[in-house]
């Protein structure tokens, strides 16, 4: 062996400790569009906004949080509710920012909207420096959204199917108001209580607003609760029929809300009831 | 000097290589079984009412009960998983698929135990849709929807772990994946026997998990073909 090839050999041994921490380096950062967020500055925002409730572990035990319903999230399990992601993945820092950005509507968690991009950034980088998993798994690959399909009463009536066959009603309840059968016994992974999302409260969902983020939420399910990934069960298309069924029971007037409140005056009679005596899943 | 330490290193490398490949494995054909038992009185099962699925109900002649505590004849306990915690090297994960049933909205087995990385079949046998979902800590956690008549989903977990399985439409389903670092586990029978085979010889820690009392642990010392009874005792409260 000659000098350099030595050399060489031991340059690569030295580099082996570097190489490795790589992953925990990138799990201190994160990347939104072309921001970057760091983990430090975010802790001295997490200090200020989040303590409260998240606590000073990130595990939900903050001095507000026993007053709080539902709970404030565990990071230290680094299961998320809003994802782009399959169930069981970790998400991306993009859903992790909209989250922050967003809130979550029927909880204690506000919009933080009045921080900067910048900020927001920096505290989804500190978010995941609680849970080891970043460190080791990659978040999942997105789910394909395709181009919405045009909004008509066939595709209302066979979502309406789809609600039915696919049993939603057991939770979320016949027309959407989210008291169905098995609604009254759910409780979520640490075994809290939680109620279905009431479609007739407002416009909003936990994650999100628009017809997209309605699609992602039922073929990903919201981790940590009892809602499930559609994903493997319903076709893309069929998925879009279903989110048009889903605007009909939101207290909106929506395109999709028209179109059914027609059909309904014009065939009502034909309509079969939601629910255990329509068939399908009995 | 710097040559010195690369001999150094390579002699080392080689011993570890030398002393891995030398000595010949022994024949792995030692067994340990034995019988799980409880001391005390354990609770009462309760029936399951299954009015609200009514397609479930009416498979069940009598109402099921909750399957947290099962016993059988002279004290024996059910649904006991018996494995070597420490002591065995894990092997690869075995082709053979783990296979978890949804009949008459119940788990069938209740508690399914199997290998790291081994192939997990989950199937919908009823007339409704089943969410499963697997409340993980160490591994991720999912949760899937399963209407009748679809797909079987497969799946596997990467790292050991008692995972607590439950759908949310049907809250009286509970049961367990027990996801375990050795090929040597057995899980007990209405008899509450258990047997581990085909041990290499060697010094182990054998270990007893009941979903609701804990686990126990036992030290084990097996000669080459030896067959050595071991067995354990819950303490069973009635509640």
């Amino acid at each position: 062996m000659t000098q350099k090839q030595m050399l060489v050999r031991l340059a690569l041994i030295a580099a082996i400790p570097f190489l490795a921490g790589l992953p925990s380096a990138f799990a201190q950062e994160s990347h939104v569009g072309n921001l970057t967020g760091h983990a430090n500055e975010g802790k001295q925002l997490y200090r200020r906004y989040c303590i409260g409730c998240h606590g000073p572990e990130g595990d939900s035990n903050g001095e507000n949080a026993p007053w709080i319903d539902p709970k404030p999230r565990d990071f230290t399990a680094a299961t998320f509710k809003c994802r782009s992601t399959p169930t069981g993945t970790l998400p991306t820092d993009q859903d992790l920012y909209n989250a922050v950005q967003r809130g979550f509507v029927t909880t204690n968690m506000p919009s933080w909207n009045p921080l900067t991009p910048q900020q927001r950034v920096d505290l989804v980088a500190y978010v995941k420096t609680f849970s080891p998993r970043w460190k080791t798994e990659k978040p999942g690959t997105p789910i394909n959204i395709p181009a919405e399909t045009p909004v008509t009463i066939e595709s209302i009536l066979h979502g309406r199917e789809l609600f039915q066959k696919m049993e939603c009603w057991k939770c979320h309840g016949p027309s959407g108001h989210g008291d169905g059968p098995s609604a009254a016994t759910l409780t979520d992974s640490k075994d809290n209580p939680i109620r279905p999302y009431n479609f007739s409260t407002g416009s909003r969902f936990k994650c999100g607003e628009t017809n997209q983020d309605l699609y992602r939420i039922f073929m990903t399910g919201l981790d940590g609760t009892p809602m499930p990934s559609f994903a493997d069960v319903i076709k893309p298309n069929d998925a879009w029929d279903l989110v048009h069924f889903l605007r009909t029971l939101q207290t909106l007037r929506t395109q999709e809300a028209t179109l059914w409140k027609n059909y309904q005056a014009a065939h009502g009679a034909e309509i079969k009831p939601i629910g255990p005596d329509a068939g399908g899943g009995q | 000097m710097k040559r010195n330490l690369l001999l150094l290193l390579a002699t080392l490398v080689l011993l570890v290589g030398v002393t891995n490949a030398g000595s010949p494995a022994p024949p792995a054909t030692a067994t340990v079984s034995g019988k799980v038992t409880y001391t005390g009185t354990p609770p009462k099962m309760k029936p399951i009412d299954m009015a609200k699925e009514p397609s479930c109900a009416k498979q069940h002649a009598t109402p099921v009960t909750t399957e947290n505590v099962m016993t059988g004849p002279e004290n024996a306990l059910e649904f006991v998983v018996v494995y070597i915690s420490a002591g065995d090297t894990p092997g690869a994960a075995p082709t053979e698929v783990a296979r978890y049933d949804q009949k008459g909205c119940q788990y069938i087995p209740h508690v399914l135990p199997m290998q790291v990385g081994q192939v997990l079949q989950i199937f919908n046998d009823d007339q409704t849709s089943h969410n499963i979902h697997p409340l993980a800590k160490v591994n991720p956690e999912w949760n899937k929807s399963q209407p009748a008549g679809s797909a079987p989903i497969d799946t596997k977990y990467d790292k050991p772990e008692f995972i607590p399985v439950k759908c949310n439409i049907h809250p009286w389903m509970h049961g367990y994946f027990v996801v375990l670092n050795t090929a040597h586990y057995s899980i007990t029978g209405q008899d509450g026997s258990f047997s581990l085979k085909g041990l290499p010889p060697g010094k182990y820690t054998l270990t007893a998990w009941q979903e609701q009392y804990g686990t126990q642990t036992q030290e084990v010392t097996l000669a080459a073909g030896e067959t050595k009874a071991v067995n354990f005792a819950f303490k069973a409260l009635p509640y």
